[in-house]
């Protein structure tokens, strides 16, 4: 069999279809544990106690001054001894998840840092309370900031996920790897994996540059052709109003 | 006559800048009152002490015949409803339609149904002269068009008193005449207000009571009429300051 039709074989092989939906899967439960974990800490970072404050350094000491692969073996060998048994992707999510919400956390916390102090206070002025002020005016104005950075966390997430292959979950690099392995025909089982990465990370790509035209308030012409802001998608992070 | 706020002794320091030094500010319901004053004498942040913005270290603000100094920060969010706020840079809610900046506060804070909130909010865009700019973004309004939502984004809350401060600081000269016209009307009509400024043409149209506040202190107050009169002696400092605006 030559090249070409194999890699068309792989591609279209139930086997890879599946390791690029674990893939996926993997990858969009990490983001979304991990942007939920981000706000909880970012807030924490900006609380008035400082024990919270603490907690939040304890955690991002923690999941940033480790190897996310420590983490992930971590998670998958020592949990069990505790009673804490998890399927490998349950493992693969909760380590990813906890590793990305100490980057989201800075992501989120400059978002925050970057509403101005006038518009809290224009909003506390107004009768707002702490929890509205965050709500109704800072979280809002810090979301249209940070959805670029995101976009990169959200790619860079499905390239990381191939680390999840150690802990024997079927994603798309260790399926590559077991059909490899059979036949040694490295390069089509190679070349099939890196087409689905490449496939999945020109989607998220593109649902990035649309998010942030739907976010652009009306009446702001967009900035560069789409095919600009596609490839240099953060190129609009450091633009702050 | 109806006093609604009632300051005796206000002192407030950043740590050992004495800002403050006693201020006394007494305002019957209906008056407004300017407060002039070189930079650094205090003036703004007299005003953010009023509302509860910034902490006081001594004296008493009766507002509404209570004692709202000692607020706790539970208490005082419900305060500053009462007590509206315009700012020199505006702050208007860069997300937000000039509608929406001012229908969020009685939405969010006092629970008022969306369509009547945005009904009113409508209502009182027209009233400060800016009826088709209703879906404009802040970004896409001028510096005194933005004021003027920033003015009715305050009154949308019902408040008893309005503070400015400095609200034309920061205008092209052509747009402040279209703000200063705005506050006139609302005091006329007999809204409650403390205004800083550095108009002198505004405090002797509007004004009831012009207050002269150097080094943290009152220095002179009087009626407008009194104040800007050629003949009466003034406190040297004062006089220093008008001839200095003058030139």
């Amino acid at each position: 069999m030559d090249s070409p039709e194999l890699i068309l074989r792989y591609l279209s092989s139930e086997r890879f279809l599946y390791a690029a939906w674990m893939t996926l899967a993997i990858s969009l439960c990490s983001l979304a544990g991990g942007m939920a974990a981000g706000l909880v800490v970012a807030l924490l970072q900006e609380a008035r106690l400082a024990a919270l404050r603490w907690v939040a350094i304890l955690y991002l000491w923690l999941f940033r001054g480790t190897p996310v692969l420590f983490q992930l073996i971590f998670v998958f060998n020592v949990l069990p001894g505790f009673g804490i048994v998890l399927s490998g992707f349950g493992c693969a999510v909760l380590a990813l998840s906890l590793n990305e919400g100490a980057y989201m956390a800075e992501i989120m916390r400059s978002g925050i840092r970057a509403v101005g102090f006038g518009q809290r206070q224009a909003a506390r002025a107004l009768g707002m309370r702490e929890s509205q002020v965050m709500r109704w005016v800072v979280l809002p104005q810090a979301m249209r900031i940070i959805v670029p950075p995101i976009g990169n966390q959200f790619i860079g997430m499905l390239k990381l996920s191939a680390l999840v292959s150690v802990i024997a979950v079927e994603e798309l690099l260790l399926v590559a790897n077991q059909a490899a392995a059979a036949n040694f025909r490295y390069l089509e089982a190679l070349s099939a994996a890196g087409i689905y990465y490449l496939g999945l990370t020109t989607i998220f790509m593109a649902l990035q540059a649309l998010l942030e035209s739907a976010l652009r308030r009306r009446g702001r012409k967009p900035q560069g052709t789409f095919l600009q802001r596609f490839l240099g998608a953060t190129a609009e992070a450091g633009r702050v109003r | 006559m109806t006093v609604i706020l009632d300051a005796t002794a206000i002192h407030k320091s950043y740590g050992t800048l004495h800002v403050l030094r006693g201020v006394d500010l007494r305002v019957v319901r209906g008056e407004c009152h300017c407060i002039i004053g070189p930079s650094g004498s205090g003036k703004s942040t007299l005003l953010r002490c009023l509302n509860l913005l910034e902490p006081i270290q001594d004296g008493r603000i009766l507002f509404e015949g209570r004692d709202i100094a000692a607020a706790t920060r539970r208490e005082a969010p419900g305060i500053r409803e009462r007590i509206g706020m315009v700012f020199q840079n505006f702050e208007l809610f860069q997300h937000l339609s000039a509608l929406d900046n001012v229908a969020l506060a009685p939405v969010r804070v006092r629970g008022e149904a969306k369509a009547r909130a945005r009904e009113r909010a409508a209502a009182l865009l027209a009233k400060v002269h800016l009826p088709d700019k209703l879906d404009s973004f802040p970004d896409e309004l001028s510096g005194g068009q933005q004021q003027r939502v920033a003015i009715a984004r305050a009154l949308a809350m019902d408040p008893a008193l309005m503070l400015y401060d400095e609200p034309t600081s920061a205008l092209d000269p052509e747009t402040v005449g279209e703000v200063l016209q705005v506050m006139q009307e609302l005091a006329e009509e007999g809204m409650t207000s403390i205004v800083v400024t550095h108009e002198m043409g505004f405090a002797r149209r509007a004004a009831d009571h012009v207050v002269f506040m150097d080094e943290g202190k009152v220095v002179h107050a009087a009626p407008p009429e009194e104040f800007f009169a050629p003949d009466t002696p003034l406190p040297d400092r004062l006089a220093r300051f008008l001839g200095r605006i003058a030139h």
